[in-house]
């Protein structure tokens, strides 16, 4: 990539200090709910491109007839009077997807897998990944009407998850819930860096 | 599904969609990739040379007058990521927009962590 080019032009306006927290799991266990919940601007989505089509560029003929498939990705920011921008990123967990959490992962806070007691399976694949990336994540059961009603610790077995991974039941509909996610969430992510940091 | 009609049908993993027409079939930008929470921001309107420029150009110029993350600007115009991202390439070879980056390393330092934690319990 371009870098000296690109590092040229990145003086001119100052970046302000952002931070991202991810928001994984599989589909339809709330995610763009939690997200909507506590953004302060209406959730937004966007999507990505799965297939690299057209690679060879300019080539327009070709890629027209290529047909590509997209990935949702939701999208939320909570401003702090510190100045301090924190953004959400939501999007599948699913192997496939991976493609696109290097970049969403890359300098993210940490994450939140969210799980449905349900399926738990379903986020297997999000555990994986953090754990491979060495991302800190705290695990978010949410309470889904009708389903079992799971403690905490039956749902690290079933996971397989580290003692220090903090689980927690959640409702993603709701703020205050949200928040209390979030806030484990960096608490464990500023436990992590200090641990680190203590043994350099 | 409400918004986006059946572009959303499968919901996470959409259908087929042709998005890149809009960019002349250039599924990568001239330049270097701008990340997802890069700050984009509109020169003022003199440095701009319009010609050429499409109407989605446009519309990206008007809503980055004020520096607006790449992720917000493909939500705002409900592109694809990657076709904002070529679009704004566009701009920022002809010096329509400018970028900043916020450095990565800056969210893992515990002054950033603490103050997000603080942050979020004033919520
Ligand atoms: N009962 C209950 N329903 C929820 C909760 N979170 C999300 N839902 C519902 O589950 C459905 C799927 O949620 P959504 O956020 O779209 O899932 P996503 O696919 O992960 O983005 C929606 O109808 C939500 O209203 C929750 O905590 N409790
Ligand atoms: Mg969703």
């Amino acid at each position: 990539m371009d870098s000296a080019r690109y590092e040229a032009v990145a003086g001119a306006i100052a970046a302000p200090v952002v931070t991202k927290i991810l928001i994984a799991g599989g589909f339809g266990v709330g995610k763009t709910t939690l997200v909507g919940a506590i953004s302060e601007v209406r959730p937004l989505r966007t999507e990505e491109v799965l297939s690299e089509v057209g690679v060879g560029v300019d080539d327009t003929a070709v890629v027209e007839h290529k047909h590509t498939t997209t990935v949702a990705m939701d999208f939320g920011r909570i401003t702090f009077p510190s100045g301090v921008v924190l953004y959400l990123f939501g999007t599948p967990g699913q192997e496939r997807f991976w493609f696109m959490w290097d970049e969403l992962a890359y300098g993210a806070l940490g994450a939140v897998v969210l799980a449905d007691t349900r399926r738990l399976a379903d986020c297997f694949s999000s555990v994986d990944y953090f754990e491979r990336r060495r991302t800190p994540f705290v695990v978010a059961a949410n309470k889904f009407d009708g389903a079992p009603e799971y403690d905490t610790e039956t749902i690290r077995d079933a996971l397989d998850l580290d003692s220090d991974v903090p689980v927690l039941l959640c409702d993603a509909r709701r703020r205050d819930s949200v928040k209390e996610i979030l806030i484990a969430s960096v608490t464990h992510s500023l436990t992590k860096h200090r641990a680190a940091a203590a043994h350099r | 599904m409400t918004d986006g009609g059946d572009r959303w049908l499968d919901r996470e993993a959409g259908p087929v969609v042709r998005p890149y027409a809009l960019t002349r079939g250039r599924t990568r930008p001239h330049g270097a990739a701008l990340g997802l929470i890069d700050h984009v921001a509109a020169a003022g309107p003199l440095v701009v040379d319009a010609r050429g420029l499409g109407p989605e150009h446009r519309r990206l110029l008007h809503l980055c007058r004020a520096p607006t993350a790449v992720a917000e600007l493909a939500s705002e115009t409900d592109l694809p990521l990657g076709v904002v991202r070529v679009l704004l390439g566009d701009l920022l070879e002809r010096g329509a927009v400018t970028v900043a980056r916020p450095p990565a390393v800056c969210t893992l330092e515990e002054s950033v962590m603490r103050s997000v934690l603080d942050g979020l319990r004033a919520l």
